[in-house]
């Protein structure tokens, strides 16, 4: 079950000359959440997005290294394909300027599937997945932009969840968020991790605490510290994590 | 003495304001008086459905619907041209353009907008009426010469007004739309240029402005015969053209004709501005 | 150490171009827009550089000295007093228009309150001057100034049409500028006990200049390239108006007229060379105007 979804090695990042991510060595389980914790600009969302190569977007930027998913090299795969595979869910709740119904469609279609009855169940199972079907179920053909920020979050999940990806990324899914819909994401992903391999960048160090398996503690572009969620904030063994976490900076 | 002048400054100001409403009233005033006396001595139906023109004839006809198909065919095929390589030009400096092309080509396109209509008539005269001519038949002067030039002429209108929209549309749903897989292609035309989509259609109406009212690059191309249109190779005249190649020499009704031939496009260019307004007041 | 690795290890980044043609194969709409997208750009930069090159090519041969002479006659066919009467109209639209769109403008963003009904009203008649085609403007001013007001075919008849004309370009770039200008220079102005007046053109204007400037040279380019307004407004007589209320020809208008008659193709050609490259030194001039004002704002 605990086998490697995700093994990251040797991989440095450069934005021009400058480098945020210094010899990252990182192996993520399957079906476990991990989450990436870490002062403002520590390079946890950088690595995360590296996963699913979303740095390719990323003008000057240059990274070497190596990264796998079920051993095999993300640069040798389709990188449209590799997306499929990794989902992503953003910090800020982006829906689509279109209906419900066309943005959770939008990824399925995506990848040709044109059936109307499939898309169909696609979007129902998507949605119950997310946890947000019986708010939406009779506003399917209404903008998404009309729901409320937990809503929307909740549906840029589904939508992520919809093209049947192996791993999802969440890059500080909450923190846009009230508590109450922050409570709701995080029962999710523990719901989630069932399927799914989840790793997540929070801010938040509780939120990490709550519902990660397995934690990273980033400094400026290193990773300090990589273990089991409860070692980490009960016995760290970095001097600096330690500080970290009993709040003495960042 | 400051507060004399700073108040009859404010009264400066204030009269300078007035200005543009009392340039339109004028403009609405003169143009009616002097327009509709002439549709009500043709009578409105006649004028305006009229399919003869014919003013040097005893009675002479006064039917304007052959310059009235001829601006809204030629209007259809500067859109037909122009709209679809402006939008996929704008997406292209938008979203494929490197920032060191885009350098050269964004001045290139107001450079387009910069030339005059006499140049883009008198390149249509030279260039274009021949190449129609050769390739396609008739003697050149046509419907569609006259589109393909008006289609250029409104590619720098909808190349910048739906480029500026593009960009304004939020870097996070291209994104998205990447993160699940999908191809720039797609992110780009499925999902940012529908969210783009009310400015692009305001460029496009500023296209349909640009082309309707266009005078003096048709009246070179368009071979100008008021006549109904007859063919996409045959000759056309529009309401624009009517004015320019008579009012030199009309006289009395004539004249009056022609001048209510410009209330009518005036009613034409309204109706568009209206919709313009109305399209950017939902985009807000 | 590391840059060893660096060499060692694959390097990510960018698609390659193998590979994006790889994923393009699996992806045959994806391709045809792409490719869709290249044409149609390729398509609009070769009508640019051929209407520039054709022109050019065409026109230089035929700038000659004598397209230079001080008069007119069909000898020479000179351009002379139709480019000296672009000149002349420029300058009198400018005199009419600019202080009246600056002027409105201050009203519009210093003065009035936002939201007043005559505010309004004011920005809705100037959207609707800068929508009405050009040839309407020379009906109009046909109407009003060469009949009505019995000016006949003049400079002064067209260069009032043609102030009115680009009025609302004027406002608008005015208005735009003034109100890039931040509220704490005005705050600062008000606090050393300056009037309104005062702040107005003392400090405000002077800062808003650059755009301003932008928007008076991108009216001069509609007045340079002007014609379907001009032609029953200020006539056609190829002179240097001797006052204001004499007929002339400008540039525009004279090409116009060579090309229509069919008699001088050569030196229709060389007119649109130079009014061609007036046009590529007022949109020049205007960049650079707009680029010192981008320029002023990050700094």
């Amino acid at each position: 079950m605990n086998s490697n979804k995700i093994s990251i090695q040797n991989v440095d990042l450069f934005y021009g000359t400058f480098q945020a991510l210094k010899s990252i060595n990182m192996d993520i389980p399957e079906n476990q959440v991990t989450a990436f914790i870490g002062p403002s600009g520590c390079g946890k969302s950088t690595l995360l997005k590296c996963l699913n190569r979303m740095n390719d977007l990323v003008e000057g930027c240059k990274i070497t290294g190596e990264i796998l998913l079920d051993d095999k090299s993300i640069n040798q795969m389709d990188v449209n394909l590799l997306r499929k595979q990794v989902g992503m869910v953003f910090q800020k709740p982006n829906p689509f300027p279109m209906s419900v119904y066309d943005n959770i469609a939008f990824g399925p279609r995506t990848h040709g599937i044109r059936s109307r009855v499939m898309l169909d169940e696609i979007v129902e199972k998507s949605l119950r997945d997310a946890a947000i079907w019986d708010e939406v179920k009779d506003r399917l053909n209404k903008s998404a932009l009309g729901l409320s920020g937990g809503q929307q979050q909740r549906l840029c999940i589904a939508r992520a969840l919809a093209v049947h990806p192996e791993v999802l990324l969440m890059d500080e899914p909450t923190s846009a968020l009230d508590p109450i819909s922050t409570s709701k994401i995080e029962e999710l992903c523990t719901q989630l991790k069932k399927e799914y391999t989840i790793v997540i960048v929070t801010h938040n160090m509780q939120q990490a605490a709550r519902i990660s398996d397995r934690t990273a503690f980033f400094l400026l572009g290193e990773a300090v510290e990589y273990t089991d969620t409860e070692k980490m904030f009960s016995m760290p063994t970095d001097k600096r994590t330690e500080d970290y976490i009993t709040g003495r900076f960042g | 003495m400051k507060q004399f002048r700073e108040s009859a400054m404010r009264l400066v100001f204030f009269i300078a304001a007035l200005t543009s409403i009392l340039a339109v009233l004028l403009i609405c005033v003169f143009l009616f008086a002097n327009g509709i006396p002439a549709m009500s001595k043709v009578g409105f139906f006649d004028f305006i459905l009229g399919e003869n023109w014919a003013p040097q004839d005893v009675p002479p006809s006064f039917g304007i619907l052959p310059m009235i198909l001829g601006s809204v065919y030629i209007t259809a095929g500067a859109l037909i041209i122009g709209v679809p390589i402006g939008i996929l030009t704008a997406v292209f400096l938008a979203k494929y353009c490197p920032q060191r092309a885009h350098r050269i080509l964004k001045p290139a396109v107001d450079l387009l907008a910069g030339i005059p209509s006499v140049v883009y008539g008198f390149f249509g005269l030279v260039v274009l009426v021949p190449f129609v001519r050769d390739n396609f038949g008739g003697d050149g002067s046509s419907i569609l010469t006259a589109s393909i030039l008006l289609g250029i002429m409104i590619l720098p209108t909808i190349v910048s007004v739906s480029e500026s929209a593009i960009r304004a549309v939020p870097q996070e749903y291209y994104e998205n739309a990447v993160a699940l897989g999908a191809t720039h292609e797609r992110a780009v035309f499925r999902v940012v240029l529908p969210a783009a989509k009310s400015g692009v259609f305001a460029s496009v109406v500023l296209g349909v402005g640009r082309a309707i009212g266009e005078a003096m690059a048709v009246i070179m191309v368009a071979g100008n015969q008021a006549r109904m249109p007859a063919g996409l190779l045959k000759g056309i005249r529009t309401l624009t053209t009517n004015i320019v190649t008579e009012m030199g020499y009309a006289a009395d009704l004539h004249r009056e004709v022609l001048i209510a031939t410009g209330v009518v496009l005036f009613v034409f260019i309204l109706i568009i501005n209206i919709s313009f307004s109305l399209i950017k007041r939902r985009q807000k | 150490m590391r840059k060893q690795k660096q060499l060692a290890t694959p390097i990510y980044g960018k698609q390659s171009f193998l590979e994006k043609l790889i994923s393009y194969k699996k992806k045959p709409g994806s391709l045809i827009m792409a490719i869709l997208v290249m044409l149609a750009t390729a398509f609009t930069l070769f009508i640019i550089l051929y209407i520039l090159g054709y022109i050019l090519a065409k026109g230089i041969p035929y700038i000659t000295p004598s397209l230079f002479s001080w008069e007119y006659n069909s000898e020479n066919v000179s351009l002379m007093p139709a480019l000296i009467t672009t000149i002349e109209m420029t300058v009198l639209s400018l005199v009419i228009a600019v202080p009246l769109g600056i002027f409105t403008a201050i009203y519009l963003v210093e003065y009035a309150k936002s939201g007043n009904r005559l505010v309004k009203l004011i920005r809705l008649t100037t959207e609707t001057l800068s929508g009405i085609p050009s040839i309407i403007y020379g009906l109009f001013g046909m109407l009003f100034f060469v009949t009505y007001l019995k000016w006949k075919y003049s400079l002064l008849a067209g260069g009032l049409t043609l102030s009115i004309m680009i009025l609302p370009l004027i406002m608008r770039t005015t208005e735009e500028a003034l109100l890039a200008v931040p509220a704490s220079y005005r705050e600062a102005s008000f606090g050393l006990g300056a009037g309104r007046l005062r702040t107005v053109f003392r400090v405000v204007l002077p800062s808003a200049i650059p755009g301003i400037l932008a928007g008076v040279i991108l009216a001069i380019g509609r007045i340079v390239g002007e014609t379907a307004a001009l032609i029953y407004t200020a006539g056609t007589v190829a002179q240097v108006p001797p006052t204001l209320l004499s007929s002339g020809r400008t540039l525009a208008v004279h090409m116009y007229l060579l090309s229509s008659e069919g008699l001088n193709t050569n030196q229709a050609y060389a007119t649109a060379v130079v009014l061609l490259i007036l046009v590529v030194l007022i949109n020049g001039l205007s960049s650079l105007v707009s680029r010192k004002l981008s320029k002023g704002k990050q700094v």
